[in-house]
Order: structure tokens, then sequence, then C-alpha cells
């Protein structure tokens, strides 16, 4: 078989690289890439591990077909801070103590922030349903939320400035 | 002995020192490594769940160009029935071996037979299919309750019960059996006034960590292996890995990686032996790395059990006699968490007359692994339940029942020690005075109330911390952090040698960089390495002052360390932690602090949960509204995490009541192996989980603190499972409280 | 003397509930008792955790017992 040449963006960055037709998205960023930080739990869809944007649209990259990112642009953790300064959600995870073994956290991150670019200011109704697809089996929930919460108040504070 | 003490650093709730790395992806887990000249092993497994091997053939498959190495049973060097210690439970080598790679039988589905290491990974998987096996099929065991039956089919010919009267002449599936008691339990029913008497069932579960089991090694040609794995304790993987491969300790170098997630399932070995027998065949280094459904199929779940309980109380509310017989499932080979479950039914009651049989008794099912606090939710479930009918018959409240029984210190255990201080009391007392109690109730919604109880343990810990020129320090220590672990140990050296923790590094070091540590369970390492870690300090501390003595002059005795700073009691001087750093050079060399201990006197950790539910009654489904979960933290080094665990623990139990457990089919095949239809709680299922610390420090330890990681997936259980009965009128017996469950009771009731 | 006693689980071996020791630390009680019940399987009972006095000791080998202490053998505790 022989591989395919795909041309993308990856967090702002040019990126290209050879993958089989069969191989995941996940597969790519992690072993072809060495962008380990979208991590795999299931390989099925279902627990959000794998969570990151496709032209602002949040998958699992498990889900998603290397050669999908063709001319796409793609959104993983390592592109939520800006040089070297945390995003305030990632401020926010760990002012509450949102993580314990981590293992979720890039995920939930970046669906944190598909989250709040959406809706600014969800309901903790709606914060928890968007967030459904994202397993945590460490912290029960509570202090991601609070931090998903306080985060949407400070973005709010700050997109008014 | 820790006193009321007013801590400069001991309860601030600090940035964790490794969450930089966790919130920005760049923490390394087990499956993030890679090494040059990398292969991938992959693991051929059972399709059967109860089968004999009649023939292994697998020479296509070392035969094919792409396939570097194969691994079977085979390639263990001599192994034989021998315990040893292997992480915190006696393990059998042999039970051990032939779980990694399954010798002449098959004793669940997805049992692993052999294994290839190949190129790529797709390789790998598709040699597979070019190993050869001959089975014998044979009918499948899949319940304790059936398995106990004198006609069942059995897993093991040479399998006798162990602890009956006399050694049995026919092999069974009852590994063994064990009885406690305590006073006279016929003469406590004979007092009784009034008795419940139910049976209850868990199911199989499993903990249901986010990370996959996942190994990379390598093996050099002077026999020096390098292993990096997702471990709960890595001198435990060198020492089974050493045990099974016929290796020295000292030849092998485990690195833990960051972890997702253990909960006890990563207290054991799978894939890291295999792995270093396919690196050695093939002289490459190999990856190995567990899909979710092998995680499912073939990592050690959390025994399902059946159990009776039978109470007999004055109607006062007095209990005279509480008796339990617990049934536990081992899976393929012996070592359920029977024991502990034992120990544990009926520790939160000081009551005098109590007798408890159990048995370890195994299935066609996985070998069963630790899951947080072993054999107590199960246990602890059944009783709690039957106590908490007992009061409704009664007329009594559920948590005036418990305060009239409740253990304190003093308790006479049905183990045997005495109680030393506990927290029971406090925690009743918190639920009884928390918001939640005092709140009422609408239509179709429920409240339920349980206790919880874990020993926790001590257990060797090593620790070194190195002092840099510039008085800043790093501490080394050997206990993988599971849930934030290293923030505590930042903050308890900080404490003691008086120097702010963002001055202080903890770092999980590896094998070949400090003397054995046990594996990071039991609610041990904010405990007992803490203790480490204290201790380490006060050494640095006694080398500060030796060194500020020598430049004053004066004996070590004149000089105080007060808040990170010497004090010359003899004259005027001080000197800070970063200057005697910084003259080190000049005073003796750099200075180093260790400890290597054995820490003993745990303090037991006591819970108390509060669950208020709603049902709707047309599906069955039930919504937890709302949630407090109150434990005895001995003293809260940082509360965050403390909270963490509660909260954390209250899910898992959560899960386990409503909705979790192995489905099988009638060929004893697990038809849930994923995460969509094995449903563990998501955010949307959750509402915020209140805690509350109780604090009733433990003696024997100089803060105070006692672990909190377990005890947490105790009360859950039967606090859902009650809330559940409460809101249907039914009573529940039988776990998961799944839709339809609730359903078929709410119908057959009516 | 100090008391050591038996689990039902140990009953089965030494036939009483409890016995006085004069022994006054963990090897010699571990000889006094191996030699007063010859049914007691040496190899387990070495394996077995200690409660002295309300504290569960995992490794009693150096342990000091005292005239009035109470000794139980306990199986050794885990977690997960």
């Amino acid at each position: 078989m022989t591989k395919t040449h795909v041309t993308t963006s990856i967090n702002g960055e040019a990126v290209e690289f050879l993958c089989e037709p069969g191989d995941t998205l996940l597969s790519v960023l992690r072993n072809e890439l060495q962008m380990t930080g979208t991590k795999e739990g299931c390989g099925s869809g279902d627990c959000g591990a794998c969570s990151v944007t496709v032209n602002g649209r949040l998958v699992c990259s498990c889900l998603v077909l290397g050669v999908e990112a063709e001319g796409a642009e793609i959104g993983t953790v390592e592109g939520i801070e800006s040089k070297d300064q945390l995003h305030t959600i990632q401020k926010k995870f760990l002012e509450h103590a949102a993580l314990q073994c981590g293992i979720c956290t890039p995920g939930l991150i970046v669906s944190t922030k598909a989250l709040l670019e959406e809706n600014p200011n969800p309901t903790e109704e709606e914060a928890r349903y968007y967030l459904a697809g994202n397993l945590c089996r460490c912290t029960g929930y509570d202090k991601i939320i609070r931090a998903v919460m306080d985060s949407a108040e400070v973005m709010r504070g700050e997109a008014l400035r | 002995m820790s006193e009321a003490r007013e801590f400069k650093y001991i309860g601030q709730r600090t940035i964790r020192p490794d969450g930089y790395d966790k919130v920005t992806g760049r923490a390394n887990y087990a499956a993030d490594l890679s090494l040059p000249g990398m292969i991938w092993g992959k693991i051929l497994r059972s399709p059967h769940a109860h089968a004999r091997i009649l023939s292994i053939d697998t020479s296509k498959a070392e035969a094919h160009p792409d396939v570097m190495a194969v691994a079977t049973y085979q390639d263990f060097p001599h192994v034989s029935s021998e315990m040893f210690q292997a992480g915190e439970t006696p393990t059998d080598l042999l039970d051990l071996a032939r779980n990694l790679l399954a010798d002449d039988k098959v004793l669940y589905h997805g049992h692993a037979i052999a294994a290839i290491a190949a190129r790529t990974e797709s390789a790998a998987e598709a040699a597979l299919s070019l190993i050869e096996i001959d089975y014998e099929v044979l009918p499948p065991v899949m319940d304790v309750a059936d398995a106990m039956k004198p006609e069942s089919p059995v897993l093991h010919d040479d399998m006798f019960t162990v602890g009956l009267a006399e050694k049995p002449d026919k092999a069974s599936n009852i590994a063994s059996r064990m009885e406690l008691k305590k006073g006279d339990i016929e003469a406590g029913f004979a007092e009784a006034e009034v008795v419940v008497e139910r049976d209850y069932y868990t199911p199989t579960v499993h903990q249901g960590y986010i990370e996959p089991h996942a190994t990379t090694v390598s093996i050099d040609e002077d026999g020096q292996a390098m292993v990096w794995c997702s471990t709960q304790g890595h001198f435990d993987v060198r020492a089974s890995t050493a045990k099974l491969l016929d290796m020295e300790l000292g030849k092998i170098k485990v690195v833990a990686a960051e972890i997702g997630g253990g909960f006890g399932g990563k207290t054991t070995v799978y894939l890291e032996p295999v792995a270093l027998i396919l690196s050695r065949k093939s002289g490459r280094p190999v990856k190995m790395v567990m899909t979710r459904e092998e995680v499912f199929r073939a990592t050690g779940p959390g025994s399902a059990t059946r159990s009776r309980i039978k109470i007999g109380a004055k109607k006062d509310g007095t209990i005279t006699a509480m008796q339990a017989k617990l049934c536990f499932e081992a899976g393929s080979f012996k070592g359920s968490p029977m024991g502990p479950g034992c120990m544990t039914v009926f520790t939160p009651y000081d009551v005098e007359n109590m007798y408890i049989e159990g048995y370890d008794v195994v299935v066609n099912k996985p070998k069963v692994a630790a899951y947080r606090a072993p054999g107590a939710p199960q246990a602890e479930f059944a009783a709690e339940m039957a106590i908490n009918e007992l009061a409704d018959k009664l007329g009594i409240d559920p948590i005036e029942i418990r305060l009239k029984n409740a253990a304190k210190e003093g308790t006479q255990t049905v183990y045997g020690p005495k109680l030393k201080a506990v927290g029971l009391v406090e925690c009743l007392e918190a639920a009884k005075n928390s918001a939640q109690y005092q709140s009422a109730l609408d239509e179709n919604q429920g409240r339920g109330l349980a206790a919880g109880f874990w020993f926790n343990i001590g257990g060797q810990s090593s620790v070194i911390i190195n002092m840099n020129p510039d008085g800043t320090g790093t501490i080394l220590e050997g206990s993988p952090d599971i849930g934030g672990s290293r923030a505590s140990i930042q903050l308890m050296a900080a404490e003691e040698l008086g120097i702010p923790p963002s001055h202080l590094k903890p770092v999980v070091a590896d094998t070949e960089h400090l003397a054995y540590s046990a594996t990071t369970g039991g609610s041990r390492t904010t405990f007992a390495t803490g203790m480490a870690v204290i201790e380490a300090a006060q050494d640095v501390v006694r080398q500060f002052k030796e060194r500020a003595a020598a430049v004053w002059n004066v004996t070590s005795e004149q000089v105080e360390w007060v808040d990170g700073v010497a004090i010359n009691t003899a004259g005027e001087d001080k000197l800070t932690a970063a200057e005697i750093c910084r003259g080190a050079e000049k005073t003796g060399g750099q200075i180093s602090g260790t400890a290597n201990i054995n820490a003993r006197g745990a303090g037991p950790s006591f819970a108390v949960h509060l669950c208020d539910v709603e049902v709707d009654k047309e599906t069955g489904k039930v919504d937890v509204i709302r949630y407090t979960a109150i434990q005895d933290a001995g003293k809260a080094i940082h509360p965050s995490y403390v909270e963490g665990q509660y909260q954390g623990g209250a899910a898992q139990g959560i899960g386990w009541a409503l909705n979790e457990e192995y489905i099988y089919n009638e060929d004893g095949i697990m038809e849930n192996a994923g995460f969509l239809d094995y449903r563990i709680p998501l955010a949307s299922d959750l509402p915020m989980i209140d805690t509350v610390i109780v604090e009733v420090p433990n003696p024997f330890h100089p803060f105070g603190v006692r672990g909190v990681g377990e005890t947490g997936i105790v009360p859950p259980l039967a606090a859902v499972a009650t809330a559940v009965s409460d809101a249907i009128d039914v009573r529940m017996t039988d776990l998961p409280c799944s839709p339809p469950r609730v359903l078929k009771a709410i119908l057959d009731a009516s | 003397m100090a008391t050591v006693i038996f689990s039902s689980e140990l009953q089965r071996f030494t036939g009483e509930e409890k016995t006085h020791v004069s022994a006054t630390n963990y090897r010699d009680l571990i000889d006094e008792i191996l030699g007063r019940y010859d049914r007691l399987p040496a190899n387990e009972i070495q394996k077995m955790a200690v409660a002295i006095d309300g504290e569960i000791i995992h490794d009693p080998f150096l342990e000091t017992v005292k005239p009035d202490s109470e000794v139980h053998f306990l199986f050794r505790i885990s977690g997960g």
C-alpha cells in the first residue's frame, strides 16, 4: 500500500505528513507527528480523550481519517496556550483542581474551548451536556464544571474589554 | 504524634507542581513514549470462555517476513506455584504466569495465549491469525452461585477448598473459605426482638480508568532491561517481572510514566513481562498498548458477589447480632478480596456478637484485580442495605440507628484489634446537620444514607531530598501519582523544612534512583510517603543546623530551626536555608536528606454519604439530584485533592449502583466491552457533589493524616440503592439499579 | 504475660481462643506459640500481620511485646 501525502494546518502551522488511507487522525497526530497531547482512551469515539477540532468543529480524532485533514484547520490541545501563556481555561482547571490523573484533561480543555466559543454563557446543565462526551473517571466532574463556569465568566469579562 | 498546631503551608490550595504539563498535553503517559527501532507487540486472545488447549502451532507466524518474535507460556523460565508479594497482595507466581500467557487451559474469553512482535501495529495484529490453536471447548461457569454447586464444571483440577475442617477429596471451584467471629451469635439472635435477613447481589465491574495499559520496553546485550509503563507500582512491576523471567532486580529499570487512572487495576502486570520476552527474542524495543476492548475483556475487574446478611436488634435499635455469608467471584484464578470483605462488612458497628463466613470462588471471567477498597464496597453494600431496612422496620432514623451502634475508639473489631481514634460519629453528626439532610423531597424522589470503612495501609517508602546550592530542592519519591499526591508531598516537605512549596520540586523517581517503595494503593501515599518525606526533611534540617553550628562555632543543640531560618540561640546570628546551601561546599559538601521507612499506624477512614434521587416511573431511569460525601481525613494536607478523592469515589460508587455491570451471553462472552455500553457516569449524569472534610487526627502521623482515597467508594452503593428503594417504595437488593431493573421492580410491585 | 488471641480461622489449629506467652518480642512469641501448637502452620503464621495493642503492624519482625499486651494475628491488608 502506498501512503497518501496530506497537507494540512495544525494549530495555525502548515504541516505535511504521509499516512495509510485507513489511519485515523488520532494515530497520525500521535505516531507520525509525535503530538502525543491528544490521548487514546477507547478508539471508538466513546470517551472524548482524543477530542480535537476540525475546521472549528469538535470531533473525536479516532473517528476521523488522517486523509480527511487535507486542506483543513486542525486544533489540538497543544494549540490552546499561546506562546508560553496558559489559556484562561487551563489556568482555571489548575486553580479548581479539576484534574487528578490528567488523562482526560487535554480532551476536556479542547472541548471546553469549543463549548465557550459556541456558547459563551452556558448554564451548568448546558455545560454538563456539552461535555458529556468527555469521560472522566477520577473527579466526578464537580471541579471540572466549576472550572468551566469560572472560565466562562472570566472570558466573558475579557471579551468586554 | 500530632499536636493541634498552626500550619504555615499545610492546608493551602496550591497549584499542583505537575499541573502545567497536564493541562498542556506535555505530560508523558505510557503510550506516549517511542524509541528508535521500536516494533509493536500484539496478543492473541482466547475466543472461548473455557477450553483446554490441545496444541499451539506458531510456525506459520514465525515464518512470516513481518514477524520478528513470537512468545508463548513456554517462554517463561520454569514457573512453579509460589506465593510472593507482588504489589500489595500475595500472588501465586504460577497463576500470574498463566494469566499473562495461557498454559494448557484458557479460562476466560480474551485470555492471552500468545504474543507477536512485528514492525507495525497492523502487521502484528494481522499475523495473530497465523497462529493455529486446537481447543477442546468446555462449558463455562459464569456465576458464583453456579460455581459453588457440587455438580458444576471445575476450572482447576487441582483446586481443593482451603479452610474447611477436613481437606475435601473432590476438586471444586471454591478456592477457600474463611470465618470470623466475635461473641456468641446464637445468643445475640436469641436476644433480638426484630430480625432482618436478605440476599444481595453486586455485578462484575471495571475500575474504568480512561488510559488503557501500555508499555515500551527494551533489553540490551548485557540483559539490562528498561520498562516504561502505566502502573501504580513500578517497584512491584520490577519484582513481578524479575520473578517471572528469572532476572536480577538490579538488571531491570522500571520507569513509572504519568498514569491515567488505576484505582487498583494497575497494581499487577499484564504486558510488561510479555513485551520483554518479545524484545529479547527480536533484539528490538517493543511497544504494547491495549485496546479498550482488551482492557474490558482481559484485565482484572472488581469481583461480583452474592451475600446474605442477617441482623438482629432490639426494638429500640440496639443491634444484638450481625451475621454475613459473603461469596466473592475471583475470576479465573483464586484470589478475590473476600478477606477484606469479611473484615470490613460490619466494622462501622460496635456489636458484641458477629459471625461472618466468606468464600473465594473461581468462575470463567478475567482474574479479578483490586478496585478501590477491594471487597469493602460489595460487603458493606449488603450490610448497609440491611441496616437501612432495619431502621425502616423499627421506624428509627437511619442516622440515629447508626449513632446508637457506632464504632468508636476502643470498639473491638471482628478481625481482632480495638479501634484507635476514629471519626464515624463525627461523620454521622455532620450528616445530620447537613443542608441536604434538612431539605424536603418531592414526589418520585427518594433519599438514602450509608456509612463506609476502610483500614488504609502504611508500608515501605523511600525518599531523598537533594538541596541545591541556591536553597531550592528536589524531592525524589517512589509513589506514582494517581491523584495529585505530588501537591501534598510538596506541602509536607515545605512545612517541615520551612521553605516555600514553590522552591521544592517533587519527582516520582524510577527504580534506579530510590530504594524499594511500595505500590501506590491502599490510600498510603499521603500517609506513608508523606511520613518518609517528613523524616527526610527532618534529616535535612538536622544537617542545616550542623552547618550553621559549624559556621558560628557553636553546637547543633544551640541552633534552632524556625520558618526556614537557622537561629543561633547562643548569639544573634541567623542563616537562611539558601545561605546555608550556598555555603555547603565550604561546610562539608552538599546536603541531602534520606528516609527509608516502613510506615505503620495507618489510620482508618470512616465516611457517611447522603444521596437523593428522582425516578422516572415510566422508564425506570434514576437521576441523582443531590449528593453529599462526608469523610474523615485526619488532616487534609491539600483540601482540593482530598475533596477530589471524595467526589471521585462517590462517582464510581454511583456508577456501580446505577449502571455498571459486565453483561455476558450464554457462551461466557462479554457483550458490552466498551464505554458506550459499559456505562460509567458522564458529566450530564451527576450533580455537584458536596463534600465535608471531617478531621479526627490520626495520632500516628506527624500531621494527623489518614488515607482518604478508598473509603469514598464504599457508601454510595447502599446510599444510592436505598434512595431508589425509597423513591419507588420497593426494596432493591441487586445492583445495578439500571432502568430495566428499576422498571421491573415497579411493575412487579403494582 | 502477654495475651495472644486467635481468630476462629487460627482456632482450627490451636483448639483454643487465647493463650498467654512470656515472650517479650515477636520472634520469641512465634517460637513460643509454634512450640505450643504443633498444628499451627509456621510459614503461614509468619507471613501474617499482627496487631499489638490495637496497632496493626505488617512487618512485626523487630516488635516488642509488653507484659500486658494483647496480640492478634491478621491477614495483611492491601488496597486498590
